[in-house]
């Protein structure tokens, strides 16, 4: 079966109601490209942790279509079941086992014959080689997280399901998960991770998907995102404080902080003229002096929470 | 098909077993030679033959007909329990691997150490009394068979389950007295009319019965219905695990 170029996974159409009729997906559509890292954010319930186990064949689609390098997820499931790896969002492990025996348990279980060497790579990749004999009840939770990515790698997948893989765990942990990921897309794995950390998503991400309410509201490049959806304003820290917005800067879109002792200014990025030159003419005209000026961009998480409110309001 | 999915299986199931040697192997056996000491030395020598038969010779089916059921039912309802219960069941249904071939790596690990038990004990047995095995290939084939197919049911109960109560409800209140009133331990000439035609209806009768006649050639039904009867579960209980995996009754949401 042919493939496009670049896509290595393609949703089309996909819903899931359960059997209560609670319906978690909604006609989600969505193009994968490969060795991209995407980040699917959205609140709890939003359905993130349903695509993902969809597509990897934990929960049964109720419509739609999946396919994995060209492969349908139903009717080609071992095809694409072999090249896909999945970290789940909860520690779920064989406690009693040792470390080097689950990750070899897991790649046989799909398909892959031993190969200790490998899961040796795997295991030294992950910090985990020292650990290798220890039992999983004996390990930390970072260390226990560190196992779930290594049995999601045993079998060299190609495209990597990562559903909250910082949950829980400290900043300097965190980091350390976000360079294991680095290295995978280096390593040429395609990577989907859910989070709650919009900091998490501007850190790693190519691009960003936005799910509420069992809806894809988007799908944009994270740069492109932000330049487009991010408000950018100009501060002014004036000399004098000002105790109103003057009728001859009015046109503009001003306000005022810090007691009056700030001008804010909101502009477009993405507009043809800023405004910035008029507006400082017009400051000068009016006899407003100012001793110091920055700018600011809204982070990825502002960007988040007005997506999520004018989606609550494009229902109500 | 998944080889090495069926191999990865098997082996982390057997390796359960390792771990867990007093409780899966040791326990039984001293269980079972508690039985001896008291069925076949203590009570047993103040018991009359039983069909021509030594008391103590005649339970040894039975025995092993217990523990064969018990343990084949509790070792594979555990085995797909458990990762239901902690939660590693995600990696089964996410894998490449068929129905057929997780059925295969569970029921054969499962099957494979009651079978190795039910072995063991043969051998126990033999420390208290004279064995003679008249068919020993007969003997081995209702072993095999009845392995796999309580195996089977254990896995479906190990599916059904969702709590640890009800795992132990089948073997304990459902199996056990069957084993105990399907003629493990006598004869059912031994019973009145009544419930001799009762007794037929406990489908252990006839395990118990096809395994005494490959030691004794004493039987309480022909052999030949035995193995039938057997076989006919083992079928019933594959449909169900097939139907199970098709529809993914309380495994897929």
């Amino acid at each position: 079966m042919s493939q496009p170029s670049t896509s290595i996974l393609s949703v089309s159409g996909l819903n899931k109601t359960y059997a209560g009729g609670f319906q978690a997906l909604k006609d989600i559509n969505l193009e994968i490209n490969k060795g991209e890292i995407i980040a699917l954010l959205g609140p709890n319930g939003a359905g993130k942790t349903t695509l993902i186990s969809t597509i990897c064949g934990i929960v049964k689609q109720s419509s739609g279509t999946v396919t994995v390098a060209g492969y349908d997820i139903l009717k080609d499931y071992r095809k694409t079941r072999s090249i896909v790896g999945l970290v789940p969002q909860e520690l779920t492990t064989d406690s009693f086992e040792s470390v080097f025996n689950t990750v070899s348990f897991s790649r046989g279980l799909f398909g892959k014959a031993p190969d200790p060497d490998h899961v040796e790579k795997v295991l030294r990749s992950l910090s985990l080689w020292d650990k290798k004999d220890n039992m999983i009840m004996t390990l930390s939770g970072g260390m226990k997280r560190r196992v779930l990515i290594a049995k999601a790698l045993s079998h060299e997948p190609e495209v990597l399901f990562l559903d909250e893989p910082t949950a829980g765990v400290d900043v300097e942990l965190r980091k350390d998960m976000w360079n294991i990921v680095r290295d995978l897309k280096a390593a040429g794995v395609t990577i989907i991770l859910t989070t709650h950390y919009i900091e998490e998503a501007e850190e790693i991400a190519d691009r960003i998907g936005v799910i509420n309410n069992g809806e894809l509201i988007l799908v944009e490049e994270k740069n492109s995102l932000m330049q487009k959806l991010g408000k950018k304003q100009l501060i002014l820290e004036l000399l004098n404080p000002l105790s109103g917005i003057p009728d001859e800067l009015a046109s503009y879109q001003l306000e005022l902080a810090g007691d009056g002792g700030q001008l804010i200014y909101t502009f477009d990025t993405q507009g043809e003229r800023t405004g910035i030159t008029s507006l400082l003419d017009a400051l000068r005209a009016a006899g407003i002096g100012f001793h110091d000026l920055n700018t600011t961009q809204s982070s990825l998480e502002e960007i988040f929470v007005n997506l999520l409110q004018e989606s609550e309001q494009g229902k109500s | 098909m998944n080889i090495h999915g069926i191999l990865a299986i098997y082996r982390f199931e057997m390796a359960r077993t390792r771990r867990t040697l007093l409780q899966s192997i040791v326990a039984p056996v001293i269980t079972t030679s508690l039985y001896f000491i008291v069925f076949g030395a203590a009570i047993g020598s103040r018991i009359q033959e039983v069909g021509g038969i030594n008391y103590g010779a005649f339970i040894v089916p039975g025995l092993i007909m217990l523990n064969l059921l018990t343990h084949s039912i509790s070792n594979a309802s555990f085995g797909i329990y458990f990762p239901k219960f902690v939660g590693t069941i995600y990696e089964m249904l996410s894998a490449p691997i068929s129905t057929i071939e997780v059925v295969l790596g569970y029921v054969g690990a499962a099957a494979t150490k009651s079978i190795i038990l039910g072995l063991i004990i043969l051998l126990t047995a033999g420390f208290f009394i004279d064995l003679q095995i008249a068919h020993p290939v007969f003997m081995l084939l209702f072993i095999v068979l009845t392995a796999v197919s309580f195996s089977l049911l254990g896995f479906i109960l190990g599916i059904w389950a969702d709590n640890f109560e009800k795992l132990s409800v089948v073997p304990m209140l459902i199996i056990t007295p069957l084993v105990f009133l399907g003629g493990s331990f006598y004869s059912t000439d031994m019973l009145p009319p009544f419930w001799q035609s009762v007794s037929l209806m406990n489908p252990v009768l006839y395990l118990v019965s096809g395994l005494r006649w490959s030691f004794y050639e004493i039987a309480e039904v022909d052999v030949w219905v035995s193995l039938l009867s057997i076989v006919a579960f083992m079928l019933i209980c594959l449909g169900v695990v097939i139907a199970i995996f098709r529809t993914g009754y309380k495994l897929r949401s």
